[in-house]
């Protein structure tokens, strides 16, 4: 303790020495450290980041609710509904398998080039529709995951009451599947609420869009360093929050 | 036989080219009480399994009350609550307490008047001396307490039949006495009954009729008091010689 302390410091220590030796440090700490800019922008940014919120708070659900309909597609075991299950896999290889920048281009560009009227044209509807295709598929498979490592035997015990497949999956395995996969998916939602940024390509005036339009407007890189302080006031958090709760899961398990 | 509760014909299984039960013929006449005991590995698991249809048969058929319930097809659901089963493992479900464990099922299928359900699962858990126990998960009840919900949940659907599959093994020595004390309890109520079983003092003392089974046949069948005194296959002596030392 006493030792990572120390250590820790002595870094610290010489990283705020050494690095105003570097001899482009006046420079770059006028473009990117500027007390002024920062207070002058630092207010419209986080407005600009009620968007982020925004877009990820109503993201969030329709995620959820195609990523369960995908890994419940995948779980399916009556020969019948097959080609369910291959759609399914088709749909998660193709969304994993795409950077979301390129789904946000496509989507976000593609869609409303086709002429489209408003408010169908909008590149809020269309970004959504990107993070929700690729981001559901990551939780689909999260959430098969999580079917799959719930034993055999419960199934069979809920089978052998008499229970349908169907409220065996709603009742017994879900609700533990759930509960094992709420790290996994807590990691999901800060690489979501990161990812909202990337809209700003599109067209939304979010947070990365609003710091880019400073950046031109004031020739000056600090808004940038305001939006990723306002990030990881948020993303830090969540993150340790997810660690919390899968160190918990762990303990408790062993 | 007219009048069998359940019965068994030419019941073939295999896994993966391994056949495991061969050629089964069994008769349960109702009330009974059979046991099936024989070395692990012997198909006492797929036996159980086959006969509420958990498993499909490969060949051979599977009768309830003069219904082929083994015929390819059927709706799985109404025959399985008709036939109980309790695994060695308990396999309660872990994110309920034992009382919702209880009634999920019933709920979910009987049509049956929510209060007198509960009223109904309450009586079966004073019964068997877990009342206070009914609102706890399954971790923080001992392994016999979860057996005895597990053998409750399978209770409250009303079985006409109650498969039983090495239900103590699992259990601290201390703790089979608990368990057994049920089945006990539910031989008296005249409950048709199948176990497959290592407790041979209890088959003994209870069971109308014995099974030993041996590489998936049944090779020896009788009263208790005549397998374990005068057994006539060469096999089930060596057998007992080994469990019974
Ligand atoms: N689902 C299964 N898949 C493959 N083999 C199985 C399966 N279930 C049982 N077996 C095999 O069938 C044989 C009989 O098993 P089981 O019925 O569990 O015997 P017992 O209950 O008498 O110990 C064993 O050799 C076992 O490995
Ligand atoms: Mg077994």
């Amino acid at each position: 303790m006493l030792i990572a302390g120390g250590s820790t410091a002595l870094v610290v220590l010489a990283i705020v020495m050494l690095v105003p030796l570097a001899p482009g440090w006046e420079g770059v700490k006028a473009s990117f450290f500027s007390g002024e800019v920062f207070a002058k922008t630092f207010p419209k940014l986080l407005k600009a980041f009620l968007w982020d919120m925004a877009i990820f708070a109503w993201s969030v659900p329709l995620i959820f609710s195609l990523g369960l309909a995908i890994a419940l597609a995948r779980a399916v075991r009556s020969p019948a509904l097959f080609p369910l299950r291959i759609f399914g896999a088709a749909y998660v290889d193709i969304f994993r398998g795409v950077p979301v920048v390129l789904v946000i281009y496509l989507v976000g560009f593609g869609i409303p080039g086709l002429g489209l009227p408003r408010p169908w044209n909008s590149p809020y509807i269309w970004g959504t529709v990107a993070l929700v295709l690729t981001y559901s598929a990551y939780i689909a498979e999260v959430l098969r995951g999580g079917i799959e490592s719930i034993h055999a035997s419960q199934r069979a015990a809920s089978i052998c009451l008499g229970m349908s497949e169907r409220d065996t999956m709603r009742y017994v395995i879900l609700p533990q599947a759930i509960r094992r996969v709420i790290p996994a998916n807590m990691n999901m939602l800060v690489a979501l609420q990161k990812d909202v940024a990337l809209l700003s390509f599109i067209g939304p005036v979010e947070i990365l869009r609003q710091a880019g339009i400073f950046k031109s407007l004031l020739a000056n890189f600090t808004p940038y360093v305001a939006a990723a302080l306002i990030f990881l006031c948020v993303t830090v958090p969540a993150t340790r929050y997810a660690d919390y709760l899968m160190n918990r899961d762990r303990n408790a398990r062993s | 036989m007219p009048g069998a509760k359940l019965s068994l014909r030419g019941v073939t299984k295999s896994f993966g080219g391994q056949a495991v039960l061969k050629n089964i013929d069994l008769e349960v006449t109702e009330g009974e009480m059979i046991c099936l005991i024989g070395a692990s590995g012997s198909g006492k698991s797929t036996l159980l399994r086959c006969i509420n249809q958990l498993e499909p048969v490969d060949e051979g058929t599977v009768w309830l009350d003069g219904v082929d319930i083994s015929e390819p097809g059927l709706d799985l659901g109404p025959i399985r609550r008709r036939i109980g089963i309790v695994f060695q493992s308990f396999n309660l479900f872990p994110h309920m307490t034992a009382m919702d464990n209880v009634l999920l099922a019933p709920r979910r299928v009987l049509n049956e008047d929510p209060q007198s359900l509960r009223l109904r699962a309450e009586e079966k858990f004073a019964r068997f001396g877990l009342l206070s126990h009914k609102d706890k998960y399954p971790d923080q009840l001992s392994g016999g307490q979860q057996q005895r919900v597990a053998v409750i949940r399978a209770l409250t659907m009303r079985p006409e039949i109650m498969l039983f599959d090495e239900i103590t093994s699992a259990l601290d020595p201390e703790l089979v006495g608990e368990v057994l004390d049920v089945l006990r309890q539910l031989r008296t109520e005249g409950m048709t009954m199948i176990l497959a079983t290592h407790e041979m003092g209890f088959a003994r003392e209870l069971a109308d009729r014995v099974c030993f089974i041996d590489g998936g046949m049944i090779v020896e069948q009788g009263p208790p008091n005549q397998l374990f005194s005068k057994p006539k296959v060469a096999r089930t002596q060596e057998f007992l010689k080994s469990v019974l030392r």
